[in-house]
C-alpha cells in the first residue's frame, strides 16, 4: 500500500489565467443570482419564486440542498475508499472530490439561507431552548453544518502547502485520522436523514418512496452519486484542462461503484415487494413514469460500463457517470415534488413548477462552484501534478 | 489478492452495518403514536348543522386581526378560496349536480369547516427544527411562536390537513394557523368560530366532552328533532336549542385519524368527499421519530461507529504521513 501511494504524483496547481469565457460567463450568472436574491430580501418568497403552500419546498431546498449535498459526496465515497477500506491507489482522487464537495456542501448550507422565511433566526436551529432533537431537519442541519467544518479542515493541507504553512500541516496531519473519521460518519447520517426528512410527511408521499428504508435508500445512492460525481467531473477535467486521464483508477472505482448500485437496486426492488408498494409503478400517471425514468438512469451504467473493456472508455465513464447523477437528481425530486401530494388527493388544486428567477438562482449557485473549483484548481495544489502542463 | 479480499470483507462489513443501523426495528425505542392530553380542548364542527353563513371567517379574521383577502374583481369583502397565512378559518363548500339536498352526496351541497384540527401526534411539532410549533402539555392546543421560526416551511409540507400556512408576500413572512384563540381565554372568551356559531355547528370544549356529544347525534334517529348545545360545551350559560337531526356518516372524523385530533367533525357526505383525507390511526410523526430515535438516541450508534471509522482510520491515515515524509 505504501510504495503504491509514493508512486503517484504529489498534487499541484493546474496555473493558467482565471480570465477566460468559461469564468466569464459564470461571473455573470452569478450577479444575475445576486439581483434576483437582493428582491427576494426585500419583497419576500413570493415576489421571485412560484412557491405555494401546496408546495412549500421548490428546487432551492430540493435541487440546492438535497441533490446539491449528494452531488457532493465525492470527497466522502473516495475517502472511505482510501482510509476505511485502505485502497490507497485511490489517493490522488482525494484532493479533487475533496473540493468538490466543500463547494457543494458550503453552498447547500448558504442556500438555505435564502430559502429561509425568517433567516435571522437560523441560530435558533443549534440553540439550546429552541433546537428540537425529534425533527429530522433539526439532525440534519446539525450534521451539515459540523461536515462543512470537517471538510475545510481536511482541506486546509491544501492552503498550508501553497503558503509554506509546514507546522500548522504537521499539526493538523496528527489528528487528520479522527478528521477522516468523522468526515464519513458525519455524511452516513445526514444523506440517511435527508430521505427521513420525508417519513413525517406520511401518506402525502406516494408509496413508491414513502417506506422506512428511505434513509437506507438516501445513503446507498448518496455513496454511489459519489463515485459517479468522480467519474464525471475526472473526465470533465482532464478534457478541460487538457489532461491525462486517470483510467488506471477511474477502471476499478468504477467497478467498486457497480457493486455498490447492484445492492441499491436489490434493498429498493426488495423494499418495494416486501411492502406491496410495487403496484404503483404500473399505473398510467406521471408519478409511475417519474419511477421508471429514475430506475432506468440507475440501470443504466451497467449496460453502459458492464465489462471491463467498456470501463476502459472514458466515454463511456463519462456517460455511466452521467446516468447516476440523473438518477440521484430524479430520486430526490420525485420524492420530494412529484411523489408529493398535498392533502392526500383530496386537495388537487395545488401546482408547482420553478419560476425564472428561482431557476437562475440555482443556476448561479452552480456557477459559484464552477469558479471556485477552476480558481482553487489553477492556483492551489489540488489536481495531481502532470510533467508538462498544457493547461489553458 | 489479499487486499482484495480485505476490502470485500470491509464493504460488506459497512454494508452490513449501515443496514442494520437504518433497517433493524427495535421495538424497545419505537416511539409509539401520542394520545390526547385527558383536558385537552378542541371543538366539535357538525357540518349537518352548519348553514354557510361564514360568521365563524368573520369572527376568526377579527379575533386574530387579519385582513381581508379577495377572490373577485371588485374586491368588496372578505372572499379567501382557501384557508393562508391571513386566513385561519373557512368554510367550503361542497357541490353536486343539481344541488337539490343538503349533506347529499348526489345532487346536493354542503359545508364543510377548514382549520387546524389540533392533532394529538402533530406531524408540525415534530418537523419543526426550532420548537416554533409546540403543544401544550395541560390544553393540547397546537401552538405557533414566530419568535422562534426560521421560517422553513417543513411544517407547511408536514401537515396532511395543509393547514400551517406561509405569507410568502412579506419579507418578514409568518405561519399562520388557528390557535383555538389561546389569547382570548384570559378575557373569559373562548374560540370566536364557536363563540359566534348560530347553530352550534361549531362547539367548543374539552375533546372527551365533545366526542361525547359527537357519539350521542350518530345515535339519533335522523330526521327527527333533537336537542343540540351552542357555544362552550364544557361550561357557560345553556345556550341549547331544538334541531333536526341529520342524517350522518356513521364516522366521528378525528376520533382515531393520525392517533386522533382535539378537533371533530361530524358529515353527511364521505368525508374524503368534503378535503378530509383518510388517514391511518399510527401518525407520521411516530413513525418519523421511532427511526430518529433509533439511529440517534444517546447518539450511541453515531459514537460507535465514529470509534470504529476513527480506530480504522488512524491505522491507515498512517501510512499516507510516512509516504509524505518520504516525497517531501
Amino acid at each position: 500500500m505504501a510504495a503504491n501511494h509514493s508512486a503517484h504524483h504529489a498534487p499541484a496547481p493546474v496555473g493558467g489565467n482565471l480570465f477566460n469565457a468559461t469564468t466569464f460567463v459564470c461571473g455573470v450568472l452569478i450577479a444575475i443570482m445576486i439581483a434576483i436574491l437582493a428582491v427576494r430580501f426585500i419583497f419576500g418568497l413570493g415576489a421571485v419564486t412560484n412557491l405555494n403552500d401546496g408546495y412549500p419546498w421548490g428546487i432551492w431546498v430540493v435541487v440546492d440542498v438535497v441533490i446539491g449535498s449528494a452531488f457532493a459526496c465525492g470527497g466522502f465515497s473516495v475517502a472511505m475508499l482510501v482510509y476505511i477500506f485502505n485502497k490507497g491507489q485511490y489517493h490522488p482522487l482525494i484532493r479533487p472530490a475533496l473540493l468538490a464537495s466543500l463547494f457543494g456542501y458550503t453552498l447547500a448550507g448558504i442556500g438555505v439561507i435564502f430559502d429561509l422565511g425568517r433567516w435571522w433566526n437560523f441560530w435558533h436551529i443549534f440553540w439550546p431552548g429552541y433546537s428540537n432533537p425529534n425533527s429530522v431537519m433539526f439532525e440534519v442541519a446539525v450534521c451539515i453544518s459540523a461536515y462543512i467544518v470537517v471538510m475545510w479542515l481536511e482541506f486546509s493541507p491544501a492552503f498550508f502547502e501553497k503558503w509554506g504553512m509546514v507546522d500548522a500541516k504537521k499539526k493538523l496531519n496528527k489528528v487528520l485520522f479522527f478528521l477522516v473519521a468523522l468526515g464519513t460518519v458525519l455524511p452516513m447520517m445526514h444523506q440517511s436523514s435527508l430521505g427521513t426528512l420525508i417519513v413525517v410527511m406520511g401518506v402525502q408521499i406516494n408509496p413508491l418512496w414513502q417506506t422506512k428504508l428511505i434513509p437506507l435508500l438516501f445513503l446507498l445512492t448518496a455513496v454511489v452519486i459519489g463515485y459517479g460525481v468522480v467519474l464525471f467531473e475526472s473526465c470533465v477535467a482532464a478534457s478541460a484542462y487538457r489532461r491525462k486521464i486517470e483510467l488506471h483508477l477511474l477502471e476499478p472505482l468504477a467497478k467498486v461503484m457497480l457493486g455498490m448500485l447492484a445492492l441499491f437496486i436489490v434493498v429498493r426492488f426488495g423494499d418495494l415487494v416486501v411492502r406491496g408498494a410495487l403496484g404503483h409503478a404500473f399505473k398510467a400517471n406521471l408519478v409511475a413514469l417519474a419511477f421508471w425514468v429514475e430506475m432506468l438512469c440507475f440501470l443504466a451504467p451497467f449496460a453502459l460500463i458492464g465489462s471491463a473493456g467498456a470501463r476502459r472508455n472514458p466515454a463511456k465513464l463519462f456517460l455511466a457517470g452521467t446516468a447516476i447523477m440523473l438518477g440521484g437528481i430524479f430520486m430526490r425530486l420525485n420524492a420530494f415534488l412529484i411523489g408529493y401530494d398535498t392533502g392526500v388527493g383530496v386537495d388537487t388544486g395545488w401546482r408547482y413548477f420553478p419560476s425564472v428567477p428561482e431557476l437562475m438562482v440555482t443556476i448561479g449557485m452552480f456557477a459559484i462552484e464552477v469558479l471556485g473549483y477552476i480558481i482553487i484548481t489553477r492556483r492551489f495544489p489540488v489536481l495531481p501534478r502532470e510533467d508538462v502542463q498544457v493547461a489553458h | 489478492m489479499s487486499d482484495r479480499r480485505n476490502f470485500l470483507k470491509g464493504v460488506v462489513a459497512a454494508s452490513g452495518a449501515a443496514v442494520a443501523a437504518t433497517a433493524l426495528p427495535t421495538p424497545a425505542e419505537a416511539r409509539e403514536t401520542k394520545q390526547r392530553p385527558p383536558e385537552a380542548l378542541g371543538l366539535l364542527y357538525d357540518a349537518t348543522l352548519c348553514v354557510g353563513c361564514k360568521a365563524c371567517v368573520a369572527a376568526c379574521k377579527q379575533a386574530n386581526d387579519n385582513p381581508a383577502e379577495f377572490s373577485t374583481v371588485d374586491q368588496l369583502w372578505d372572499t379567501p378560496l382557501d384557508t393562508s397565512g391571513k386566513t385561519f378559518n373557512l368554510i367550503k363548500m361542497y357541490r353536486s349536480g343539481t344541488m337539490e339536498t343538503k349533506d347529499a352526496e348526489e345532487n346536493g351541497y354542503a359545508f364543510m369547516k377548514t382549520s387546524c384540527m389540533h392533532c394529538a401526534d402533530p406531524s408540525c411539532v415534530s418537523a419543526c427544527p426550532v420548537s416554533a410549533m409546540t403543544k401544550d402539555p395541560k390544553t393540547g392546543i397546537v401552538e405557533y411562536s414566530a419568535d422562534a421560526c426560521i421560517g422553513c416551511r417543513y411544517c407547511v409540507a408536514a401537515c396532511p390537513f395543509g393547514i400551517p400556512k406561509y405569507q410568502y408576500d412579506s419579507p418578514t413572512g409568518k405561519i399562520g394557523k388557528c390557535e383555538l384563540c389561546r389569547h382570548r381565554y384570559k378575557d373569559g372568551h373562548y374560540s370566536a368560530c364557536a363563540e359566534v356559531c348560530p347553530t352550534g355547528a361549531t362547539l367548543y370544549g374539552k375533546t372527551s366532552d365533545l366526542l361525547a356529544e359527537a357519539k350521542r347525534r350518530l345515535a339519533l334517529k335522523p330526521g327527527e328533532k333533537a336537542v343540540f348545545p351552542r357555544g362552550n360545551i364544557s361550561g357557560g350559560k345553556d345556550q341549547s336549542y331544538e334541531n333536526v337531526v341529520g342524517n350522518y356518516q356513521q364516522h366521528v372524523y378525528g376520533e382515531k385519524e393520525y392517533g386522533g385530533t382535539q378537533v371533530l367533525k361530524l358529515s353527511g357526505v364521505p368525508f374524503e368527499k368534503v378535503g378530509m383525507p383518510n388517514l391511518p390511526p399510527e401518525a407520521a410523526a411516530a413513525h418519523s421519530e421511532s427511526i430518529q430515535h433509533m439511529l440517534y438516541g444517546g447518539l450511541v450508534m453515531p459514537l460507535a461507529v465514529l470509534g470504529g471509522m476513527a480506530f480504522i482510520a488512524k491505522r491507515n491515515v498512517h501510512h499516507d504521513d510516512d509516504d509524505q515524509k518520504g516525497e517531501n
